[in-house]
């Protein structure tokens, strides 16, 4: 089983105390209106993702193609759009609205983000080389890499030698964080340490890969209005609208992935794909 | 107010709903008692020293607080506003001119003392007459 992620903005950090007075350093992840904005289904594309989209982007900025694209979903224009992978059932319904509490609090989540560029970097830096010596004759070489290689016999540099060069501004993953407060209302996640990436930078948090998903999780998604799944009969009437749209839009593929997630869901979704016929 | 701000805030409220944090600034003395968990039980530890810093850093703020146990130099750092400092209790004022008191660590004994500080603002006494 594999849930979508979300996507957020990387506030900064801060500290939260446990009532036993523990401190967790946290970086806070805004999720600012992450809807769903198309799906990538198996008949269709070959593997079943969802693609989000979030924060609010001028109508202005945004290309004719990226506006049909947002038209044809339902939804405004977003900031950035990224796809999560996730299996055929735990499909989510175009135009929905995902909330920060897709994510409970306890739960471990991967979060990929780009790393805060460097430049051009030398090795001490880059690769944690100690450099040379600070007196004994060294001259002007302190910081430099020394010796790339042997003598004569290979003759040449190793292929992957770590030498200086680009540093950071690539995707970097950090796995296993602990969620450490989710606050739905104000639309936080506080992740228990740090993230990659600098402050107002999008940060995709996924559940991690490596431990188990509590069962308390919301499958398929969290939605907005929904903070709980007891109050999940609450819920669709948010959703309903965007689904009601595309519906209307005739797209036989979505309408079947509705029903299958709707099957397994309690009786909630079921009365929304009752109302759609 | 941005979101980070407000968070800070809401957590600093939060924490300081049952307790008050009474004003003191660095030389006051102070007697701060935490909440120490000893096997099962709980109970509450008294540090009684001179504050010799203080950072205000909102949700971060901490103070430092200095005294001589057993002839030896001891400090404690306690942030502001952990829920394991229970209580603070200014106990005297002092009089200073550093708002870092680092200089203490180098002297004991008569060296080390700090004046107290007078009040001899009007209001106060006005006040304390009617």
């Amino acid at each position: 089983m594999m849930r979508t992620g979300l996507i957020g903005k990387k506030l900064g950090m801060t500290r939260v105390f446990g009532d036993d007075g523990r401190q967790f350093p946290v970086t806070v992840v805004h999720v600012d209106d992450c809807q769903v904005v198309a799906q990538r289904t198996v008949e269709k594309d070959g593997y079943a993702a969802l693609q989000l989209g979030v924060g609010a982007a001028k109508p202005k900025n945004v290309t004719k193609a990226m506006r049909g694209h947002f038209a044809k979903a339902g939804v405004e224009p977003k900031r950035r759009l990224a796809e999560f992978r996730v299996s055929e059932d735990q499909m989510v319904e175009v135009g929905a609205r995902l909330s920060p509490s897709h994510f409970v609090e306890g739960q471990y989540v991967d979060v990929s983000a780009q790393s805060i560029g460097k430049g051009f970097a030398g090795v001490i830096k880059r690769h944690h080389f100690k450099g040379l010596k600070a007196s004994h004759g060294v001259s002007v070489s302190h910081r430099s890499a020394g010796s790339t290689g042997q003598c004569q016999d290979p003759g040449r540099v190793f292929k992957g030698k770590k030498m200086a060069g680009h540093m950071g501004h690539e995707r970097v993953t950090t796995q296993n964080l602990k969620v450490v407060r989710v606050l739905p209302e104000e639309r936080l996640i506080l992740i228990h340490g740090t993230v990659p990436g600098a402050k107002g930078g999008w940060v995709l948090v996924t559940d991690a890969v490596k431990k188990k998903l509590p069962e308390s999780a919301p499958r398929p998604a969290g939605l907005e209005g929904a903070p709980d799944p007891e109050a999940a009969a609450a819920e669709p009437q948010a959703t309903e609208t965007g689904a009601a749209e595309e519906a209307a839009a005739g797209e036989t593929e979505t309408k079947k992935t509705d029903t299958a997630a709707a099957k397994d869901k309690d009786g909630a979704p079921a009365a929304e794909t009752e109302k759609k016929d | 107010m941005n979101t980070m701000d407000k968070l800070e805030k809401s957590e600093i409220e939060r924490l300081t709903a049952d307790k008050e944090i009474p004003e003191f600034s660095p030389g006051d003395s102070l007697r701060v008692e935490v909440r120490v968990r000893e096997g099962g039980r709980e109970r509450l530890q008294a540090f009684e020293g001179v504050c010799i810093a203080r950072s205000n850093d909102g949700i971060n703020s901490s103070f430092t607080v200095r005294k001589i146990s057993f002839g030896e130099g001891v400090e404690r750092v306690f942030p502001l506003y952990s829920p394991l400092v229970e209580k603070i209790t200014r106990v005297r004022r002092g009089r200073v001119r550093r708002a870092k008191l680092y200089y203490l660590r180098g002297r004991t004994g008569r060296a080390a003392r700090i004046a107290e500080k007078q009040d001899f603002s009007r209001k106060k006494t006005k006040a304390k007459s009617e």
